[in-house]
């Protein structure tokens, strides 16, 4: 979550659920907690119980709106307009915390004199290379500053989008957990916030046009509507009460969500409501262990804790990966000695100072190798053997018709899950298949299904959305050849390396240092998950567990697989499996389970407490400086040096922790504060700006710029293609919105739901939502079928007719949505065609995700056409919309 | 059998002396009735766990009779969910030990039109070998003249549903073979 | 009508059940459901429930339909063009004009009668009333016969298709011997079901609404409490935000059988000559 990182200094939720009952008021857009996150929701009528406002913003009324106070229909695609309303309706009315803004974030810092805003630039801000359609970032520094160290400011390469000094591509994610580097100078500041090139003064230029009158015209938010929520949301902020916001996928996958999120981050900064009860921002993650595998990432960007993966350079050493890398300020300032920890995990008796710490045994990125340049890979024949743990492409990801190309032309393939899901059986009964396109005969790619272990029959830790550890225990071992993904992996490694044993070729060296000797248990020679677990905590050249990264040292004499899960194997215990009864801890209950880092619950905490370390108010006191102790203390652990007290400022000269002052409240920062303007980390501008998702059916009434300009498109592919944006022609033919989400009753692409005979009856087909208006206007009967269009595909689904669904106006036309649940495939007991057979492939240039969120669409009464007719259909619809390979393109 | 044991047990006798008069409460208890026990009182142990699903992250009690799971709910000592389940949850004692699950390695060879059983032990042997070729098969020392050490040979997608160690052993592994097209669902 | 219902009577008690523990009970408030369906998956799991039908409704997100044999918990969604207190729906029907826009969610159950007719008319006793005063079926003593079926004024107990026997919920009897609660109301995450001794879960009741009732709800009412209506109150009743028939709950249930306390005064005098024709048998047998 980079847009959390670049913010606030790292990139998980700022808070934990529990936290929520704390709450005056709760904004739950981009997610549908009560459906998605039913058990989480009971601390947000926890919090409803004790006289919260509940304010659920989402095109659609659901299960969580049925819950709240208010209920906000918005055009999918438009949240920015309207979290840019929220925080115009702030500055103007000045209702912004300012003694938290002026001490805790960077509002007075002064700007370069040549950074150009999209105010000055019609919708594009200063650096802009239109040739490789990148950012150089440099004008967005801060005055003065050397911008030599700046994160993203490396010379990769980036595959279809070009090659640029400034790409900065895959660089963004990498800041998960930690702030961009931006050199070791303080900036200029201006403590008044009235110097004209200050952040603050920026930022009020920056938002003055996204006014209520723009919230109803693009978001169709009526102005009474959208002043309620401005009232709510500044009523419930300052010393002695707080507002939280709760989001998820619905404001990541867009080709903006990044900034989508960083909006919310400016509000919650400029009402102070980060690092204090109640406030802050709650990701909503939907997998058991997704936050885990950013943090220890199965993500090619990132190595564990967010250390980023080496892009390819001359001559590169481990120094000057870590000059440029490191920060000189925060506990970035360390990298070396989490990387050079890492090495010594990985490598063991191998790694040495003299060489390097095998630094060079990483092997380098040239851009982006996100999953769907690997399918592209695929389908050019370059990549040949593929994993799949527990995943589902062929119907989970977008434009699945592209992933199930890209399985047709593997050698083999690996599935490793409960069941047979679609991505193991498309060779027989794929839509390619289904159509007669492919034949299984004309396949050649090599299948292993590998029954999977569950999680009854298997140790092993989930990080939950909260960063919090939790071990689960091995109740009974899996039955026939159905084994964790920690015994096939461990295996797999001890197989290839037995095979490769002798070898002389230097490119097996770091398959034969690797330190691979786990011990194992019972019949089946499971590794020992807590040996692994004890090696992520890490220890020192005694082999002693060590319990804080602060032990961690850059000389090799300390081990550590993962730095910011250091400490969960403190005292060789197992700090995860901790169980202490709720009803035996406080509403904090830090002995339950542990949570990164150091088992900090409220990140940033040091900010609930005013510049002299008092608690802003008593109501919402969680830590403070006790000056009797001379130390920080309180309800949580402090985020934050235990003994530097809220007077101290560093001695010049000072680095790394060091440097920060008594109210740097945000430590992982190059400067300490907050960021409500991102001068680094970012690749996609230092703030947000509304733009139109890829396919949308009205124009950009903010900017002549009509999409992001940096958006990532693939290069012209039939299989993939774009539609006409608003007021061009042919945008008509595909009138409606459509977004794509889960049901409280199915998780995901359906591995784990629709094959259980429990859950398949609850929801028991695919099925559409549409308006009573759009039935009648398309002629769609209700409880009846309906074909659904795009430039992609075409599916059918059962309709669900509903004035949950709402018709709304925007820029003065009624606008229908349809929405569109996506956990549906061919196989299991509940069946459906999949939803993201009608999305395309343009991505957010941060993090390399998709936009399914807002897309445009046709709706038509009926079921699809069968076979080579349903192709047919899509063909007609690219021709009546003039789309050629060039359609939505453009910058 | 006594007579009083022969009408002890007959409903109509118990109407008359259990103070049961319409025969609708007491007297009409089975013996099954009568000895029924819950399944989670006799489990042999019960196991802490988390629930499989989404990110919420709810504790789970798994009760386990002889080497068999026998049921799933919620454990009312976390303090994230406080024992309580969503449906997903709540169907995880399906999940684990429903009849959706596979058991047995298939393998369905290139061109194939059916699947065809393997044992495991030969698919891992089989899987080994296709690494370190296509490993070999797509290495690359060098990229636009820059050191890369590298494979673009294998890829691999999943880990959000993992666990910690097993992300980590696979991070680990793949980085060794030079496999750098690692990927799971955070960003799908 | 004659008045011939018992009002707060002791159901356990007069079923034989000395020193029984306090009548326990389900309240389920309506107005915190989320309608998540936990509540009818959990059931399914302890209870072994089988899958009861994969079909698409099109009505609202109530693929389940109702109670039956396989259905013991159901998840009622309805739909209004209705305000809820000072909710604001922000729908537009037609676009621009704001529209009255609720959607109640209600998790139904059987409601374990004071005076359950179901009992009344099993003619094999294998619905019995237990010591905590809910009514159960049992199993490997029911024959099928169905009698009980249109006995239950709320459609609640049916037979399985493939065994004929009649099922409903249980009160999860199997759980509360040992001081465990229900499955379904042990998972409900907004504690919309809840489960205790009835007289607190009536006192509890009446406060909720007083509650809502306060802070604009003035929908609230109960559903079930009442120990002088029709079933001489339920073991599990309801708070409602709306009348009775909106969530296709009769409005004023009657127990089926309520000329039958007439009779029953017969019946002890009919089982006593019975016992002693029993006597005579078995001693002329010997």
């Amino acid at each position: 979550m980079p847009s959390l990182g670049a913010s606030f200094g790292r990139g998980g939720a700022t808070t934990f659920q529990q936290d929520l009952q704390n709450s005056d008021c709760i904004v739950i857009e981009g997610s549908n907690m009560a459906e998605c996150h039913p058990v989480g929701f009971q601390w947000v009528m926890e919090a409803k119980a004790r006289g919260a406002t509940v304010i659920h913003v989402d095109p659609r009324f659901t299960r969580t709106s049925a819950l709240a106070d208010l209920h906000v229909p918005l055009r999918a695609g438009s949240d920015i307009v309207f979290l840019g309303g929220l925080i115009n309706y702030v500055l103007s009315n000045d209702k912004y915390f300012r003694e938290y803004v002026v001490h805790y974030t960077n509002g007075p810092a002064i700007l370069r004199e040549d950074f150009r805003d999209t105010e000055d630039l019609d919708g594009v801000f200063s650096g802009l290379d239109p040739d490789s359609r990148t950012y150089d970032p440099s004008t967005w520094q801060y005055e003065g500053m050397e911008v030599q160290a700046a994160s993203g400011q490396r010379d990769q390469e980036y595959g279809d989008t070009g090659a640029g000094p400034a790409s900065t591509a895959a660089r963004g994610h990498a800041m998960g957990s930690g702030g961009a580097a931006i050199g070791g100078l303080q900036p200029p500041r201006d403590e008044t916030m009235q110097h004209p090139r200050c952040v603050f003064q920026v930022l009020k230029r920056h938002f003055a046009r996204y006014t209520p009158e723009m919230v109803q015209d693009v978001c169709g938010i009526p102005p009474q509507l959208f002043e309620r929520v401005a009232t709510a949301v500044t009523d419930n902020s300052g010393r002695d009460r707080t507002t939280e916001f709760v989001y998820a996928v619905g404001w990541t996958q867009h080709t903006v969500g990044v900034q989508y999120i960083r909006t919310a981050a400016i509000l919650q900064l400029l009402l102070g409501n980060i690092g204090r009860p109640g406030g802050g921002i709650l990701a909503l993650r939907g997998h058991a262990s997704i936050q885990g595998s950013t943090d220890i990432p199965t993500l090619f960007n990132l190595l564990p804790g967010y250390i980023p993966m080496p892009h390819a350079h001359k001559d590169e050493t481990l120094d000057s990966f870590l000059d440029a890398e490191s920060t000189d300020k925060g506990y970035w300032a360390e990298m070396r000695s989490y990387l050079v920890s890492l090495l010594k995990s990985y490598w063991g008796p191998a790694a040495t100072p003299e060489n390097d710490f095998c630094f060079d045994y990483l092997p380098r990125l040239t851009g982006s190798h996100s999953t769907y340049e690997t399918v592209q890979s695929q389908i050019d024949g370059e990549t040949k053997g593929y994993f799949l743990y527990g995943e589902n492409p062929a119907v989970g990801s977008a434009n699945a018709r592209r992933q199930r190309l890209g399985l047709s032309n593997l050698d083999w393939l690996v599935v490793r899950d409960f069941s047979l899901i679609e991505s193991a059986t498309w060779w027989q009964n794929g839509p390619e298949i289904e159509s007669g396109e492919m034949r299984a005969e004309d396949i050649g790619t090599e299948v292993f299904f590998l029954p999977a272990a569950a999680q009854t029959e298997k140790d092993g830790s989930f990080t939950n959305t909260q960063r919090m550890l939790q071990w689960h225990h091995q109740a009974v071992e899996p039955a026939g050849d159905a084994r964790s993904d920690l015994w096939f992996t461990y295996h797999l490694g001890r197989l290839i390396r037995e095979k490769l044993a002798g070898s002389d070729d230097e490119m097996d060296r770091p398959l034969l240092d690797l330190t691979w000797d786990y011990p194992t248990s019972g019949s089946q020679a499971e590794p020992v998950a807590e040996a692994v677990l004890a090696e992520i905590n890490g220890w020192d050249a005694e082999g002693r567990p060590l319990s804080s990264y602060e032990q961690l040292h850059g000389d090799g004499s300390t081990a550590c697989g993962c730095w910011i899960y250091c400490g969960v194997y403190a005292g060789g215990e197992n700090q995860a499996a901790r169980r202490k009864p709720a009803s035996e801890q406080d509403w904090v209950a830090n002995e339950w389970g542990w949570a990164w880092p150091a088992n900090r619950r409220i990140l940033y905490n040091r900010a609930s407490a005013d510049p002299d370390g008092r608690p802003w108010s008593e109501r919402k006191a969680l830590v403070w400086w006790d000056e009797d102790s001379a130390q920080w203390t309180g309800h949580d652990v402090p985020d934050f040096a235990a003994h530097t007290s809220p007077w101290h400022r560093p001695a010049d000269g000072a680095r790394g922790a060091e440097a920060l002052s008594g109210i740097d409240p945000f430590v992982m920062q190059a400067d300490g504060k907050a960021w409500l303007f991102a001068p680094a980390g970012l690749t996609d501008g230092p703030l947000p700006a509304h733009y139109e998702p890829q396919d949308s059916p009205v124009d950009n009434p903010l900017y002549a710029q009509q999409r992001s300009p940096v958006r990532l498109v693939t290069a012209p592919r039939d299989d993939n293609r774009y539609q006409p944006s608003g007021s061009e022609p042919g945008s008509d033919v595909f009138p409606y919105v459509t977004t794509t989400y889960r049901l409280t009753e199915h998780h995901t692409a359906g591995g784990m739901s629709r094959f259980l005979p429990y859950l398949a009856e609850l929801q028991p087909a695919m099925f559409c939502e549409i308006s009573p208006e759009l039935a009648q206007e398309r002629g769609v009967e209700p409880g009846g079928w309906a074909t659904i269009v795009t430039a992609r595909g075409a599916i059918e689904a059962r309709v669900l007719v509903t004035r949950r669904i709402s018709p709304i106006t925007v820029r003065g036309r009624v606008l229908h949505q349809v929405g569109l649940p996506y956990h549906w495939g061919a196989n299991g007991l509940s069946t459906g065609d999949a939803a993201n057979e009608l999305a395309h492939l343009s991505l957010d240039p941060n993090v390399h995700i998709q936009e399914v969120k807002a897309l445009a669409c046709d709706i038509r009464p009926g079921r699809r056409p069968r076979g080579a007719a349903r192709d047919r259909l899509v063909a007609d619809y690219q021709r009546r919309a003039g789309i050629t390979e060039r359609t939505g393109t453009e910058q | 059998m006594s007579i009083r044991t022969f009408l002890g047990g007959w409903p109509v006798m118990r109407q008359a002396t259990e103070g049961d008069a319409l025969g609708r409460g007491r007297a009409a208890m089975s013996r099954k009735t009568e000895q029924l026990s819950s399944r989670i009182a006799t489990a042999d142990k019960v196991v802490k766990s988390v629930c499989p699903y989404c990110a919420v992250g709810c504790g789970q009690n798994v009760y386990v009779s002889g080497d068999k799971v026998v049921q799933i709910e919620g454990d009312p000592d976390s303090p994230v969910s406080r024992g309580r389940l969503c449906p997903k949850g709540s169907a995880t004692l399906q999940l684990t030990t429903g009849c959706a699950r596979e058991y047995g390695v298939l393998y369905r060879r290139p061109h194939g039109t059916a699947w065809e059983r393997l044992e495991l032990d030969k698919a891992m042997d089989m899987i080994a070998d296709r690494v370190i070729k296509s490993r070999r098969e797509g290495w690359q020392w060098e990229s636009g003249g820059k050191r890369v050490r590298r494979t673009m040979g294998i890829a691999s997608l999943g880990g959000a549903t993992l666990d910690n160690e097993e992300n980590y052993l696979i991070k680990k592994l793949f980085t060794a073979m030079g496999a750098i097209q690692i990927e799971n669902q955070a960003r799908i | 009508m004659s008045t011939v219902f018992l009002g707060d009577i002791d159901p356990a008690g007069r079923a034989g059940h000395e020193d029984h523990p306090p009548r326990m009970g389900f309240f389920t408030d309506t107005s915190v459901c989320i309608g998540c369906k936990a509540c009818e998956v959990a059931c399914k799991e302890w209870n072994a429930i089988p899958e009861d039908g994969i079909d698409f409704t099109g009505m609202s997100y109530d693929n389940t339909q109702g109670l039956g044999g396989s259905t013991w918990r159901h998840v009622a969604f309805i739909e209004q063009a209705k305000p809820l207190a000072a909710q604001v729906p922000g729908v537009q029907h037609p676009a621009g004009e704001p529209a009255d826009l609720r959607w109640l969610m209600a998790s139904d159950v059987c409601k374990h009668c004071t005076q359950a007719a179901c009992l009344d008319v099993c003619p094999t006793g294998a619905l019995f009333r237990t010591e905590f005063g809910t009514v159960v079926v049992q199993e490997d003593v029911c024959n099928g016969c169905g009698y009980c079926v249109p006995a239950c004024p709320y459609g609640v107990i049916d037979q399985r298709k493939d065994d004929g026997r009649a099922w409903k919920c249980t009160l999860c009897y199997d759980r509360l011997g040992e001081g465990l609660e229900p499955a379904c109301a042990k998972a409900c995450p907004t504690e919309s079901i809840q489960y205790g001794p009835l007289e607190e879960l009536r006192r509890r009741a009446t406060d909720r609404v007083e509650h809502l009732h306060r802070n604009g709800v003035t929908d609230a009412r109960l559903y079930g409490e009442d120990p002088h209506d029709g079933v001489g109150g339920a073991g599990a009743f309801f708070l409602l935000l709306d009348e009775p028939e909106a969530y296709g709950l009769p409005p004023d249930p009657i127990v089926t059988t309520r000329d039958l306390p007439d009779m029953w005064k017969h019946v002890g005098m009919a089982a006593a000559a019975l016992v002693a024709l029993a006597v005579g048998a078995f001693g002329a047998g010997r």
